[in-house]
């Protein structure tokens, strides 16, 4: 859920930024079968960035159930631990990553369910 | 068998300072008692608790590095449970990741240095260079 929200404005961005050129072909032609000149198809195509893993990219070794900050980020508003298909954790650090927010939801640091409180 | 664990509790809101080192200060002493000793103390403070808490809404969160024998943290678990102040509390063993993650670092920092020593040949590469060039002038 959070996910979808962080994404939503980055999206836009590149539809306008590629939208122009697509009517004069100046696509590859990777994308052309499927997807026409503006078609509903092509446009999807954009929106799907390469996700990765965050902990990767930025060499984030400890995944601590403390850092509630961190782990704050991979957990939806309704305090649901955020599925590897939308955040682009790899799979070794997903599960360290499901581990410490279980430790720090135990610790209330971390909501379990849908939050009681507003 | 010695391990590391960190002990991380929390008080009730509603209670003093000197009351919150009391209660630290016989865990402490339940910990060294059981065979264990205490690495550190961190009073992390009032935090707001992400769900109620036997109706708390606050709790004072302390951490707490041990080492020791897991009998020991049984034992100090087992007291912890029915110290009244005490709302919450996790223990977790820390050495094992500790382990992981020193081996993380050394092979992190094995491969800097490999590009180190890349960057010194260069540097020293670039000195060599400009010393004939310094030297020029002063033949002329």
């Amino acid at each position: 859920m959070a996910d979808e929200n962080v994404q939503q404005p980055q999206a836009p961005a590149a539809t306008e930024g590629g939208g122009s050129p697509r009517p004069q072909g100046g696509r590859p032609p990777r994308s052309g079968p499927g997807g026409g000149p503006g078609g509903p198809r092509g446009d999807r195509k954009y929106f799907r960035r390469k996700k990765v893993c965050k902990f990767c990219t930025e060499k984030i070794d400890a995944i601590d159930y403390k850092d509630y900050r961190l782990l704050g980020q991979f957990v939806a508003e309704s305090g649901r631990i955020v599925p590897r298909r939308l955040s682009g954790v790899c799979t070794p650090h997903q599960r360290r990553l499901s581990r410490a927010i279980k430790q720090a939801r135990n610790i209330a640091l971390l909501p379990f369910a849908s939050a009681s409180r507003p | 068998m010695q391990r590391t664990y960190e002990l991380m509790f929390i008080l009730r809101p509603d209670m003093t300072d000197e009351d919150v080192d009391k209660v630290v200060a016989t865990v402490d002493h339940q910990i060294t008692s059981a065979g264990g000793t205490v690495k550190s103390v961190d009073k992390m403070g009032k935090r707001r608790l992400a769900y109620l808490v036997r109706n708390f809404a606050d709790g004072l969160y302390i951490l707490v590095t041990i080492e020791g024998p897991g009998s020991a943290i049984s034992e100090v678990e087992r007291r912890l449970r029915v110290t009244e102040p005490v709302i919450k509390f996790i223990t977790v063993r820390v050495d094992e990741e500790q382990k992981r993650l020193t081996k993380v670092k050394a092979i992190r920092d094995s491969r800097r240095r490999g590009q180190g020593t890349h960057a010194q040949a260069a540097a020293a590469e670039a000195a060599q260079t400009a010393e004939p060039a310094a030297e020029a002038p002063a033949q002329a």
